[in-house]
């Protein structure tokens, strides 16, 4: 029996859902719905199984996927003929391959990797090496070169590679948008449903979970930053999540235009170093930090490594001095003891192991999961993908495209920081396939107190909006 | 169809403006106002304490916004629509109801206020829970009897700051502290004591915000006072203060920003910026001042657009630059007009003594004043605009005595 930090949840979407499941015996049970569960859980409902989705929190992505940098990597500094390799390239493609049917937003920005000393510029050579044969070509930039191209670098940069393809996407709306596409099919999804416990008799499971039991054949573990936790439940564990902050702060909408491309520095064996990259949304990213940790749940904060942060982020791009932070976040890599991917299917126990996707999930997911649906069918049979699935999209909420707010006989704004209207809003809450089931949910989902103000002028509209539909915005009681 | 003035924003700057437009003969004056009323911040305040200066009255903040509505009527009030850029040729793109619109006038007067810095350019560590809010929103949530607090921690110990105890008493919560990271409160002590006193609040100085615990709600904060740690549990914490101008739409081609000193627009003597159609009032010039204050600027603004509207506004260029070495900041960044009479506005980072003085480009001392500053650090200097073929620039400083 593990045990977690329980969420306190009064009322969710989801407490209406447990007719679809009571009964049933579904071909796959997912647990987890970070970035990397929900690719699984569309790939297993598009391949004609009978799925559930299982999370523990409020809503979907409030693990690892809830932050990152948003990079859709093409793997060119990946270790060659390695799983993660192959699958951040195949979910790159198939990520290219399907955005537009889904919605979402793909920036091709391209990144220029600088060379800050002459160690760096020596490392060059070997990078580009790897590139090659991770079959992504790259290009070398002199210095005057670079300077043409990003202009504002700090003084200090000598040298640059550019890597054409890497690019920008949105990391909340995608796994959403694998989600409600599964949902639409006849997946289901359960929200603030933790594991507890499982056990295999008849050639099923039996999942325990806080409220009620669930049946399923087959079980593929997407727990993330829990993944040996849950992993236990079929067998000692063969890896340990190790989990490694990473620290971000978000400069105001003023700085975007600093940078033309994501600037990347010479990667370590252990990171892949500060970033700065361009958001979809139209900000500045700053980060990550790279720091060890043993608490699974918590990313918080910290001065020193924030104000570490700004001065790395100062030296590569001097001009951020003059700009407003809009934002500052921190998310957890589940990283191992083990640098590649953990991906395995258990015969004899019905279950898929899909542990230790640490810094490339959100780009690789789809590709992660055309290859867990390779592995069952190679393990547990074949499979019968739907004919003629439906497409639902999510909503737009990048710059690049036109936005709701914009449009002719629109509903009041809400958020004036990210433009977010009063029916954007509704629609998140009542979203007939995946509704916001928190109020970070319901942020990722429009954006509303996302931007400079960060909720200064809106907070009291949303809380009124979502006040009996999100948990915890009742106004409190008072005795005085 | 090109209008005689638009204003941007309808607080106190923008609708005093379109008062003393009207009054001075224009006719087509559009006020754009995203909020689906005009009346800017004063709608949201309870308290008393507004209208002294140029309604000569002691008013609530929602009668005060009334009595500027109803000043400036004869303008046309175009609510719920936000402005999204200002572009050369004295156009603005505005998100209006029924969609994205193009609108042009002679003239634009950019008076979009402030807001208060939130919780991320101030580092504070921990966790990311709800219920981290600033005043604007707590005051705004309290109003409308949606607080879904009942303990919150008050941070930092401008004027604001008070107002938001005043409110979270109002709305029947118990703040836990305020809490002041400086060895003193920014208001004079007396105003923090009676504060405690009458709210019943402890008031807290050198002592500072470490982190905030709590992974969907707030369930605490870390104080450090003098070196040592402790935890105060609380359900909320409200970031006070620390006003920037809410000058995004500076950040296009036709207005730019006073990056490094006010965060505003950078204006000359008569309000306008980099783009001579646009002019700039009120507090997104630099920051929080009182409404009185504001509503001055908003009609030295209009005066300023009136002339120009007839021709008589000194040319732009050539202009001498103002800088300052040492204090917080100086506005307006530019002066034109030679030989014309000009004010510098400016404020320290703190209380401090000795004289202002602006000097031209061969440091020679072209106008002195008195600097010392005791409540408020703000302050000011009048001098003559020297010639730009002269003088390229003019320093505002303040003199400390040689040793
Ligand atoms: C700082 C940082 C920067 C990154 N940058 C990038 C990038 O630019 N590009 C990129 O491609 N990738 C990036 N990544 C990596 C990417 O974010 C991760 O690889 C990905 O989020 C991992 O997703 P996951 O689904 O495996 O895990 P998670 O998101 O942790 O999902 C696991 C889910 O399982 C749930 N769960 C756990 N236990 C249980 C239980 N018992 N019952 C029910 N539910 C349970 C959790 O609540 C969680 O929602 C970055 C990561 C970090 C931290
Ligand atoms: C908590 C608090 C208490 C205060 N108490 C007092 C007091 O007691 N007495 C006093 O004299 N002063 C007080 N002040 C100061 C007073 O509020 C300001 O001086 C005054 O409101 C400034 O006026 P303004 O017109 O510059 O800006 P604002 O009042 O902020 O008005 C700006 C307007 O522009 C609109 N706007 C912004 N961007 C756009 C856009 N893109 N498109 C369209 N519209 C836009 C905003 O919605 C807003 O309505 C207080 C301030 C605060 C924060």
């Amino acid at each position: 029996m593990i045990c977690y930090r329980d969420h306190t949840v009064t009322s969710t979407a989801e407490n209406g859902q447990w007719y679809l499941v009571l009964g049933r015996n579904f071909d796959v049970a997912i647990v987890g719905a970070g970035v990397v569960g929900a690719a699984v859980f569309r790939e297993a409902v598009l391949s004609g199984l009978s799925a559930v989705l299982i999370e523990r929190g409020p809503d979907i992505l409030e693990g690892a996927s809830k932050a990152n940098s948003a990079i859709l990597h093409t793997g060119f500094d990946c270790k060659p003929a390695t799983l993660e390799h192959t699958l951040v390239q195949q979910g790159h493609a198939r990520y290219c391959s399907v955005h537009q049917r889904l919605g979402l937003p793909l920036l091709r920005v391209g990144a220029t990797l600088v060379a800050w000393n002459n160690d760096d510029l020596a490392s060059l050579d070997t990078i580009a090496r790897t590139a090659s044969r991770n079959g992504v070509p790259l290009t070398r930039l002199d210095r005057a070169a670079l300077v043409a191209r990003e202009p504002n670098l700090g003084p200090s940069a000598l040298g640059a590679l550019v890597v054409e393809n890497e690019s920008v996407i949105d990391p909340w709306s995608a796994p959403l948008a694998y989600v409600s596409q599964a949902v639409a099919n006849g997946g289901v999804l359960l929200r603030s449903t933790a594991v507890t416990d499982a056990r295999f008799a008849d050639g099923s499971w039996t999942i325990g979970t806080n409220p009620s039991t669930i049946r399923a054949r087959v079980v593929i573990n997407c727990a993330g930053l829990q993944g040996d936790l849950v992993e236990a439940i079929a067998r000692p564990s063969p890896f340990t999540i190790r989990p490694r902050k990473g620290q971000f702060i978000v400069y105001d909408k003023s700085a975007h235009g600093l940078v033309s491309s994501i600037i990347l520095p010479v990667p370590t064996p252990v990171t892949k170093g500060v970033v700065i990259t361009r958001t979809a949304f139209g900000n500045l990213l700053l980060g990550p930090t790279a720091e060890p940790q043993d608490d699974r749940d918590n990313a918080t904060l910290t001065q020193g490594e924030l104000q570490a942060l700004i001065r790395a982020g100062e030296k590569i791009l001097p001009d951020l001095a003059h700009h407003d932070i809009t934002a500052a976040y921190a998310g957890l890599r589940p990283a191992t003891e083990h640098a590649d991917y953990q991906i395995e299917a258990l015969a004899a126990r019905h279950w898929i192991t899909v542990g230790g996707i640490r810094s490339t999930g959100l780009t690789a997911a789809l590709g992660i999961s055309a290859h867990v649906m390779a592995l069952y069918e190679d393990t547990f049979g074949p499979l019968r993908p739907l004919p003629d699935p439906l497409w639902p999209t999510v909503p737009n909420l990048t710059q690049a495209l036109p936005r709701s707010a914009s449009r002719p006989g629109r509903s009041p704004i809400v958020c004036h920081c990210e433009a977010v209207t009063q029916s954007d809003i509704a629609a998140a809450l009542d979203d007939p396939l995946v509704p916001a089931g928190s109020i970070g949910g319901l942020r990722r989902r429009t954006r509303c107190m996302m931007g400079r103000c960060q909720g200064f002028y809106c907070t009291r509209r949303v809380v009124e909006l979502a006040c009996g539909r999100l948990p915890g915005l009742e106004a409190a009681s008072h005795d005085a | 169809m090109t209008h005689d003035v638009i204003i941007i924003g309808g607080g106190p700057a923008g609708l005093t403006a379109a008062r003393t437009l009207l009054r001075g003969g224009v006719r087509d004056v559009v006020v754009i106002e995203r909020n689906p009323e005009c009346g800017g911040l004063p709608r949201f305040c309870q308290h008393p304490g507004w209208g002294m200066l140029d309604f000569h009255r002691v008013w609530r903040g929602p009668r005060y916004a009334r009595a500027l509505v109803h000043a400036a009527r004869g303008a046309t009030f175009l609510t719920d629509c936000a402005v999204t850029a200002i572009e050369p040729g004295g156009i603005v793109q505005v998100n209006t109801p029924h969609g994205a619109q193009t609108m042009r006038a002679r003239a634009i007067l950019l008076a979009t206020g402030i807001r208060e810095t939130p919780r991320a350019p101030r580092l504070i560590g921990g966790m990311r829970p709800f219920g981290v809010l600033n005043t604007g929103a707590f005051q705004e949530l309290a109003r409308f009897g949606r607080l879904p607090f009942r303990t919150p921690v008050v941070i930092g110990s401008e004027l604001v700051a008070f107002s938001a105890l005043a409110t979270a008493r109002h709305a029947g919560a118990r703040p836990v502290a305020l809490l002041e990271e400086h060895a003193h409160l920014s208001v004079p002590s007396v105003v923090g004591h009676a504060a405690s006193w009458r709210y019943r609040v402890p008031v807290r100085t050198a002592t500072r915000l470490v982190e905030i615990l709590g992974r969907d709600r707030v369930e605490g904060v870390m104080v450090e006072h003098r070196g040592r740690q402790a935890l105060l549990p609380c359900d909320s914490v409200v970031l006070t203060g620390c006003f920037r101008p809410e000058a995004t739409l500076a950040d296009g081609n036709a207005v730019r920003r006073d990056l490094d000193g006010t965060r505003g627009p950078i204006i000359d003597n008569f309000y306008r910026c980099d783009d001579p159609q646009v002019f700039a009032a009120g507090n997104v010039l630099r920051g929080v001042e009182h409404s009185g204050y504001v509503a001055r600027e908003g009609r030295d603004a209009a005066r300023a657009i009136l002339r120009a509207l007839s021709g008589d506004l000194p040319a732009p260029t050539p202009y001498v630059s103002v800088r300052t070495t040492g204090l917080g900041y100086v506005y307006p960044q530019r002066l034109t007009g030679v030989g014309q009479t000009a004010r510098l506005f400016a404020r320290d980072s703190s209380v401090a003594r000795g004289d202002l003085v602006a000097r031209d480009a061969s440091r020679r001392v072209i106008a002195r004043r008195s600097g010392h500053t005791l409540l408020w650090p703000r302050l000011d200097i009048t001098l003559t605009v020297p010639d730009p073929l002269d003088a390229s620039h003019v320093s505002l400083e303040r003199e400390t005595a040689e040793p």
